[in-house]
């Protein structure tokens, strides 16, 4: 899925099936999920029966068959044209479904039990089980690996084709059905009953079939629902009024200009844009495990987001060296060098290469570490808390400063007050310090420092410009913090956080009536996943991660909820957008039909015609073509919603009123007349 | 129009205005903080109705519980006002009047509990001076006191933190400050001014007289002023005289015509800034006041223009063109007659200085849409309030949306059950109004007692529906309104127009009182700017007018079409 490119909007084979949908869905026990469209539904298929009626019986009253039978279509059209919307919404994520359903193939596992292992199809797997899976097998089901290490392939779920390491034990013990083993053997505690798994869910969700109504659609529907009766009421009581006044309102006439009132471009448009809003997360390998947190990320007031992997580069980082006094820059670089050559840490290649990388000082570059003869290699160990080498009888030792100044006070050394004083500097900084000795010798300090990664103060930014808070999570403590946090440009951060903490941060916020979102890949982030409002789970994360939160990144980038963020803001603005649309719209068909109907007895009201349309008859039929085709029209709108740009929320609401408030009521005028043009050239005089 | 008419509108603008602010202060204070040193000495009434009342120390009560208490005190109010009418022979000062019947008696106490104030009667010929005062008076003061606590309650259930216990005030508690602190002396006062201007207050009987033609006329009088300060300050409407302010004992002087449409805006005006304050940010008021505000004004000069551009007919040869002031009072001018017109529509008041039967059939038409818009545009003392508060959470959803965050108002989310609860009061109005209209457009129970043939008849049974279901209580009076149908039917909108749209208010305001208020941030819909001002002012005209404008075509905009062209009905 995540390989396969998001479908062309009108891709040839979605259209068909979508097209053939259009028409399944027009059964009523489907369409009256959807109020408006169901009363859209009933009106055509009353219509039809006026149509039919007047066709055998031919009433002396009776409006023109072409004019009976041309609403008749159209009131169908509409109805279709929504459903087509919708069709065309899930058929797009179905699309996707089946590239995913390619990775859920039939496949046996080896389950073990008592006495040894058996073979079962993976189906009749059951939580609990546990299955052996080897090179070259697929993982028959979503579980924890309990014994092993391997290397698996998961990009028929990511996407990424690189294989990543999972291993029992710690936070990357989580495996997905559908992946391939490429090495050696585990063993796999199974998680999920058959037919919830992961990929499962995730076809279901994709395909739509899951979908529920999100909160503030339920209201939305409520809204229009209520619209709905208020024009119901009017056109119905419009009969015994007109009765009044000597006009005799036919059926058809009163069911087209219902049509035309009631909301049906976001009625018909409605679930089509939560469809496609769910869809556009796909397409950015994010995974929403229900609607309702597409819509609250939204409203984020604060996003948390640990420290390391997220803000910062996962590791410490070498960045200066801090000679002692009277001792050689190159001195202590050689000698940092040498005594980081056996350390394998990150901080530690680090070292390695900002040595090599150093401008000179007063010596030329110092050769490269095999040059000299290492006698030992002194490994890290959590009781010396240092590491080094013994070289040319000469004892190099790199380790936190009181480690190494106990260690070089054992000798007879000890540490210079400028030492300590630049250590104690480089703490204040946000940095931590490694010192350097040689025998009883104190040499300097290396730096070590966060790396923020590049490019993320501008990411808060952007978070900043929506209105978002973000708030740093880091074990630091808060000196260390507070300098990061500087660094990188967060609002907040909480330093020293245990799970504990974490939570109870969340809970203040939401006390204080804030939205909060957080990213977290760790066993232990799964509370605060849990506590949160958006909790955005990487996907290489531990399961009981991804099962606390409620959205999954595929792609594992913690700051990808700004894409959520954006995303759903981005159906809400949709809705608002099409709901002013429809409304403002009903003001140009009033113009259109009412003269149209009254005009017979009231002949004097002719100046209310403000288009001039042709005849009585067209300017009906030209509204209900107009109205049915607006909702094709806004089709693309629905499914790629309106572009989201940050700005505040009062020049966001001044663009949208002009755009679909204003524009809602000049589109129609336009429309209509222009239809009405064609329809009075196609007209039998 | 004349510059002298638009100074005396603008006039009358900038006296409102000013009052809001030191009002609207003087009542937060009232009901929600210390009572201010100035009424301290009223303190002994308010305890003693509160003893009276068996309530010492009372305490809050959920909405549920201030709702249930509002339904009472109108449904005991409904079977008291109708008794007493019922037993006016027996009241004094002045007993042996004959009792109002059973079906008009019945649609009177309805009319003034609700305060509407839907006179089917001739108050000088039907009332004694006994009913006038004990049952109709009394509703006066005491449906505009029912008013402030809905609107209090709603309001409390907006703003207030949310909380354990929920509360939303005590209704007997805010009724009687309403009625100690507020209505008591600002009526009291008023009174005296009207009786300096030349209003009668009196027990006397009607006097008769002889005329220079020999004959005798007989002048009604009674106790007027008392009656009268209430029935604007409370916007009750309900005149003592039948002619209401249009007879010269009820509204002698163009000063007292202009301090009457003062009064009738007084309360609504100032409560807006009483919520701004209970907001804590009084702009959240102001936005309601200049949404307000902009509405009358553009009211006022529809009607301005479309009564001083005369009848539709002038152009016919014939007919006398310039303005029309048919069924209008000289001493007030037209600018006088429809400033109050639409001050009278738009707050739910129903007092009149002329005839809107009278009016032009675009005049006319403003004035039916004026109470067709749910009597929002300033409306009766809190319940108009209410009324632009629901549809400013209308605004909200659809706006919230558009700014791409799920909607809030005073940082509290909107969420399908107060959708819900909107739309029910949304709708209840067109409901009863557009059924019981079209009932009674289609048979002669309701065409028969019709003034006029054609579309004014069919703008009359609007009107009269409209202002019953509205609370309004003024009328297109071509009507003869006092037959079982019109009656029962009346009395059954009026009824809806309160209490069947009490109760999702105060669902709304239980519901919203459980909501933790987000704090606004850069991403918020601010509701007390600009953009928010537009899209309620769209959202109150698209919600009135759409849903009434294809009848209304049939009645005034028809009517004014067919008028230009000659063609009479």
């Amino acid at each position: 899925m995540a390989a396969a490119p998001p479908p062309a909007l009108f891709d040839r084979a979605i259209v068909r099936a979508a097209a053939r949908d259009a028409l399944r869905k027009l059964a009523p026990r489907t369409m009256m999920r959807n109020p408006v469209m169901f009363v859209v539904e009933l009106g055509s298929a009353t219509t039809t029966a006026v149509l039919v009626r007047d066709a055998i019986a031919r009433p002396a009253a009776m409006a023109p068959l072409w004019f009976t039978a041309t609403i008749a279509v159209w009131l169908w059209f509409t109805v279709l044209f929504a459903n087509f919307a919708e069709a065309l919404a899930e058929g797009r994520g179905k699309a996707q479904a089946a590239s995913l359903r390619g990775a859920r193939r039939d496949t046996s596992a080896r389950r073990l039990h008592a006495d040894g292992e058996e073979r079962v199809p993976a189906t009749a797997l059951r939580r609990g089980d546990r299955v052996v899976v080897e090179a070259g097998e697929i993982i028959p089901s979503d579980g924890e690996i309990e014994l092993g290490i391997a290397s698996v392939d998961e990009s028929a779920i990511t996407g990424e084709s690189a294989p990543v390491i999972r291993e029992s034990g710690g936070d990357r013990s989580a495996v997905t059905g559908g992946t391939r083993v490429l090495s050696d053997r585990i063993v796999v505690r199974v998680t999920a009953e058959p037919g919830a798994s992961f990929l499962d869910r995730m076809i279901a969700l994709v395909e739509g079939s899951a979908r529920r109504k999100t909160p503030n659609e339920i209201a939305l529907h409520i809204l229009l629902v209520g619209l709905t009766i208020v024009f119901l009421l009017a056109c119905v009581t419009l009969v015994p009024f007109a009765h009044y006044a000597g006009i005799e309102l036919s059926i058809t006439v009163v069911v087209a200009l219902l049509v035309c009132l009631i909301p049906t471009t976001i009625g018909g448009l409605l679930s089509a844009i939560g469809i496609a809003g769910m869809d556009r997360l796909l397409q950015k390998h994010v995974l929403a495990m229900s609607g309702r947190a597409v819509e609250a990320a939204g409203d984020i007031d604060t996003l948390l987001l640990d420290k390391t992997g997220t803000i910062t580069v996962g590791n410490r980082m070498a960045t200066a060296f801090v000679p002692a006094p009277g001792i050689a820059m190159a001195r202590l670089i050689a000698a940092a060098q040498l005594a980081s050559g056996a350390d394998e840490t990150p901080e530690g290649r680090s070292i390695v290469v900002l040595a090599r990388q150093h401008p000179g000082g007063d010596a030329p570059a110092p050769a490269p570490a095999p040059a000299h003869a290492v006698d030992a290699w002194v490994p890290f160990t959590a009781q010396t808390r240092m590491s080094g080498c013994d070289v040319d009888g000469r004892a190099l030792r790199k380790g936190a400063v009181d480690a190494v100044a106990s260690h070089v006070a054992k000798l007879g050394g000890s540490l210079p007050a400028a030492v300590a004083e630049a250590a104690a500097s480089i703490g204040d900084a946000g940095g931590t310090p490694l010192c350097v000795s040689d025998g009883a010798t104190v040499l300097g300090l290396v730096r070590l420092e966060d790396v923020v990664k590049p490019g993320i103060a501008e990411r808060f930014a952007r978070f900043r410009a929506i209105g978002v808070r973000t708030v740093m999570i880091t074990g630091d403590n808060p000196r260390t913090a507070a300098a990061i946090a500087r660094q990188a440009g967060v609002d907040d951060f909480v330093a020293e956080a245990t799970p504990e903490r974490k939570l109870e941060f969340i809970r203040r916020e939401q006390a204080l009536g804030k939205l909060v979102a957080m990213t977290g890949d760790g066993t232990n982030d799964a509370p605060a996943l849990a506590q949160a409002d958006v909790g955005v789970a990487m996907n290489s994360g531990t399961q009981a991660a991804k099962e606390a939160g409620n959205m999954i990144d595929l792609d594992s980038n913690p700051t990808k909820l700004l894409e959520v963020v954006e995303v759903g803001k981005q159906l809400l603005m949709t809705r608002g957008a099409l709901t002013t649309f429809s409304l403002a719209n009903d003001v140009a068909k009033y113009f259109a039909i009412l003269p149209a109907i009254f005009v017979a007895v009231y002949g004097e009201i002719a100046p209310l015609d403000l288009m001039r349309l042709s005849t009585p008859y067209s300017a009906i039929v030209s509204s209900v073509v107009f109205n049915a085709l607006v909702i094709v029209g806004l089709i693309p709108l629905a499914l790629r919603g309106v572009r989201y740009r940050p700005r505040s929320a009062a020049a966001q609401l001044r663009r949208a009123l002009l755009l679909y408030g204003v524009g809602g009521l000049i589109v129609p005028f336009v429309g209509i007349k222009a239809i009405d043009v064609v329809v009075a050239a196609l007209l039998p005089t | 129009m004349t510059t002298r008419g638009w100074i005396e509108i603008a006039a009358f603008v900038l006296v409102m205005v000013v009052l809001v602010r030191p009002l609207g202060r003087y009542l937060w204070h009232v009901f929600e903080r210390e009572r201010p040193p100035a009424v301290r000495a009223l303190g002994w009434l308010e305890r003693a109705l509160l003893r009276g009342g068996g309530l010492v120390d009372a305490r809050g009560q959920s909405a549920r519980e201030y709702g249930g208490a509002v339904l009472a005190f109108g449904f005991v109010g409904v079977i008291v006002t109708h008794a007493l009418l019922r037993l006016q022979s027996l009241l004094p000062p002045d007993p042996g009047h004959a009792a109002v019947p059973p079906l008009l008696a019945f649609d009177t106490a309805v009319s003034f509990t609700t305060n509407t104030n839907w006179q089917a009667y001739a108050g000088e010929s039907t009332m004694s001076y006994g009913a006038q005062m004990l049952a109709l008076t009394w509703q006066n003061f005491v449906s505009a006191a029912t008013g402030f606590g809905v609107m209090l309650a709603f309001a409390r259930g907006l703003t207030r933190r949310a909380d354990d216990d929920a509360t939303v005030g005590n209704f007997w508690v805010d009724l009687v400050r309403a009625l100690v602190y507020v209505l008591l002396p600002l009526s009291l006062a008023f009174a005296l001014v009207l009786v300096s201007q030349g209003v009668i207050q009196c027990f006397a009987p009607p006097l008769q007289l002889a005329t220079l033609e020999p004959g005798t006329q007989t002048i009604a009088l009674g106790p007027v002023a008392s009656q009268e300060a209430i029935k604007l300050i409370g916007v009750n409407g309900g005149g003592f005289f039948n002619a209401n302010s249009a007879h010269p004992f009820e509204n002698p002087t163009p000063l007292s015509d202009f301090l009457q449409c003062v009064a009738i805006l007084l309360l609504p005006a100032a409560l807006t800034h009483t919520y701004g304050c209970m907001t804590g940010n009084p702009r959240q008021g102001w936005v309601l006041l200049v949404a307000m505000t902009l509405l009358l004004l553009a009211g006022v000069a529809a009607v301005y223009a479309a009564e001083a551009a005369g009848n539709p007919a002038a152009a016919l040869p014939g007919v006398a063109a310039g303005p029309n002031l048919e069924g209008k009072e000289v001493r007030f001018g037209l600018a006088g007659s429809a400033l109050f017109a639409t001050i009278t529509t738009d707050a739910s008041c129903g007092a009149v200085n002329g005839m809107h039967d009278s009016f032009t059939p675009l005049g006319g038409l403003v004035l039916l849409l004026d109470i067709m818009l749910g009597e929002v545009v300033f409306g009766g003392v809190g319940v108009g309030l209410v009324g632009m508060l629901v549809l400013a959470l209308l605004t909200v959803f659809v706006a919230g949306l558009m700014v791409g965050r799920t909607p809030e108002y005073l940082g509290k989310k909107i969420e399908p059950r107060e959708m819900k609860l909107a739309m029910l009061y949304l709708l209840t109005v067109p409901l009863v109004l557009l059924v019981l209209a079209a009932i009674a457009a289609v048979g002669p129970w309701g065409t028969a007692p019709l003034g006029n043939a054609g579309p004014h008849g069919l703008s009359e049974i609007l009107y009269a529906y409209a202002s019953a279901s509205g609370n309004n209580g003024s009328a297109f009076a071509g009507l003869a309104a006092d037959t079982p149908f019109y009656d029962l039917t009346l009395a059954l909108a009026m009824l809806v127009g309160r209490f069947a749209l009490v109760v999702p208010v105060l669902a709304i305001a239980a519901s919203m009182r459980r909501k933790t208020p987000v704090p606004p941030g850069p991403g918020t819909l601010p509701t007390d700017g600009g953009s928010f001002l537009a899209v309620l002012l769209a959202v109150v005209l698209v919600v009135g007018a759409l849903t009434f404008f294809p009848v209304l075509c049939l009645g005034p905009i028809v009517e004014h079409f067919t008028v230009a062209a000659g063609r009479f009905f």
